[in-house]
């Protein structure tokens, strides 16, 4: 009885069909049998979700549930629960059991959902193919052979293998839409300040962003509505009027401007990923859409201008990694310097020291105005070539990756390259706008693919309304792994 | 713009983390390639445009100066590396 959608789980939790408890433990022993190979799991408390669970029920019963009571979702390992290890897949903080709940977490909890664990990332969420976990890498499960994508192909990997009916990711430079395209799963990264970053370990604080990975547009939509609330605990959280992102699921596309930016629509595209956007772009027009043609001139400046930022914000935010008042701390070490430089030495992957080297160099004395202000004006430009588009058009229709999954191992001696794949997410975060990932297709060796709806800022319930119409006329996130 | 060997020693000194000589010859590899692939920024003409550092620029909020937390020390604290009489320990860093 194991549903396929969240909004399933909810429906047989209502109509009592299956109880909470029953549920949770359906999806614990699917993750026995399949989270060995795949890897998606990092952390399981059977104890502490059948206690949940058991919660859940009690709530149901005495007829106070809401529309999620009940049911099950895993976290990414970044945010922090407590009395759940949350590690972002790091040795630094491999033994750290939160003492306190990300305010994202504790709105779910209140609506009664039940944790499932705690899923694999890259490291401090940096990375795109889920290979620089300290906890090994995820699996893609069409393929094992394959990556799931990165930061959040944890998630992506548990909802794609059914071992999850959603899962939340955290998007810095598309950190949930890529994963989500190589895992044909739909992901969505709310403007920025919509979902409170407390409680979520910071890599990028201008660019974090949390967001719900699920089967499909409907179930983002509810779960955005219950994880959305201003957070006065976060000082970037904006101030706004609670929405309803459901509400805009229902609406046809007839009318519906999409932009179809020049710059994203080239030779670097695979041929799987042009037929998926040509597969898309022929679904919108059949259902009323209008295209046209825009531009976003910096897209290509998007990529250096992002990782002097984000690499700068990462050095100073990881800073605090000392091993003085939690994570790590080395066993060998003379004086307090040496503390520190041995503790992150040993607490650090590669790719994390790498950035935080990037990011302290790009700030150091004499550099800060040719690199970081330089890629601030840049950031900027980017902002403004989408306020450009967005005066043509209602949403832009672009690839989410220029390819299917690529192989485990494919990208892991060439950063620049790793780098490079996020050409089509990146500026998306520059200007902190909305964007989700839905599938789209498949490629010729049977990997999903996805493309992106992006928006203006706050038009989420707008993206989720047309992704679910495509949703409700094709039938690309309906398929599964074997 | 190459960075050398002693570049990499100082970024890394300041970034406090201790490198191999092996690590300190690789990443100086890799670093050289990530900053020629960010020097295509120097070609665009920026003079003029204002810089953006968070997406909706907003001033940060003001609270209130009064107390709302609890003591959560014995919590925060007990995922401390070492703690003593509600202290951190540290190596010593001031002289007897």
């Amino acid at each position: 009885m194991t549903p396929y959608t969240l909004k399933q789980a909810a429906e047989l939790l209502q109509s009592k069909k299956i109880s909470a408890v029953e549920l949770a433990t359906e999806y614990l022993n699917a993750i026995d049998v399949r989270n060995p190979a795949i890897n998606g799991y990092i952390t399981l408390d059977k104890e502490l979700t059948l206690a949940e669970a058991q919660a859940a029920d009690e709530r149901i019963a005495q007829g106070n549930a809401s529309a999620l009571t009940g049911v099950p979702i895993a976290y990414k390992d970044i945010f922090c629960q407590q009395n759940w290890r949350s590690a972002c897949s790091s040795k630094m903080l491999d033994n750290f059991v939160s003492p306190y709940t990300a305010t994202v977490v504790q709105n779910l909890l209140n609506e009664g959902m039940v944790t499932l664990g705690r899923t694999n990332m890259d490291e401090f969420a940096m990375g795109s193919t889920n290979e620089t976990s300290f906890y090994g890498a995820t699996k893609n499960p069409w393929n094992l052979d394959n990556v799931p994508g990165g930061s959040s192909g944890g998630s992506a990997a548990v909802v794609a293998a059914r071992l999850a009916p959603a899962a939340l990711g955290s998007d810095t430079g598309g950190s949930i839409r890529q994963p989500a395209s190589h895992c044909g799963i739909t992901g969505i990264k709310p403007t920025y300040g919509t979902v409170s970053r407390f409680g979520m370990v910071a890599y990028a604080s201008s660019f974090d962003q949390a967001g719900p990975m699920a089967q499909t547009a409907e179930d983002c939509a509810l779960l955005l509505n219950a994880m959305a609330s201003f957070d006065p605990k976060d000082s970037t959280s904006l101030e706004r009027e609670q929405e309803d992102y459901t509400r805009d699921l229902n609406r046809p596309l007839t009318g519906l401007k999409i932009g179809l930016p020049k710059e994203y629509f080239g030779s670097g595209n695979s041929a799987d990923v042009q037929t998926a956007l040509q597969n898309t772009i022929n679904l919108l027009k059949a259902q009323g859409a209008e295209l046209v043609d825009v531009s976003l001139p910096q897209t290509e400046l998007s990529i250096p201008a992002y990782y002097v930022l984000a690499s700068a914000e990462a050095s100073t935010n990881l800073s605090r990694y000392d091993g003085v008042r939690y994570g790590h701390r080395a066993a060998q070490f003379g004086d307090l310097e040496e503390m520190y430089s041995n503790t992150r030495a040993e607490g650090f992957g590669s790719e994390v020291k790498r950035r935080i080297m990037i990011g302290t160099y790009v700030l150091s004395h004499g550099y800060y105005d040719a690199y970081y202000l330089k890629a601030q004006k840049l950031r900027r430009m980017v902002a403004n070539d989408f306020q450009t588009a967005f005066a043509q058009c209602d949403l832009i229709l672009a690839p989410t990756a220029p390819t299917a999954a690529p192989k485990l191992g494919e990208l892991n001696n060439d950063p620049v390259q790793a780098y490079l794949s996020d050409i089509y997410t990146i500026a998306v975060n520059l200007a902190g706008l909305p964007a989700l990932t839905l599938p789209a297709g498949f490629s010729a060796e049977k990997m999903p693919i996805g493309v992106q709806l992006i928006g203006n800022y706050f038009s989420e319930a707008k993206i989720l309304g047309a992704a679910h119409q495509i949703q409700q006329h094709s039938d690309w996130h309906t398929h599964a792994p074997e | 713009m190459a960075l050398s060997l002693q570049d990499v020693e100082k970024i890394a000194r300041l970034s406090r983390l201790h490198l191999t000589e092996e690590e300190k010859t690789q990443t100086l590899q890799e670093l050289n390639d990530i900053f020629s692939m960010v020097e295509k920024m120097q070609s665009v003409d920026t003079d003029g445009i204002e810089p953006m550092a968070h997406p909706h620029e907003a001033a940060l909020r003001l609270r209130a100066d009064e107390v709302t937390e609890t003591d959560c020390a014995a919590a925060y604290q007990a995922v401390a590396p070492e703690v003593r009489n509600r202290l951190y320990i540290v190596p010593q860093v001031i002289e007897e």
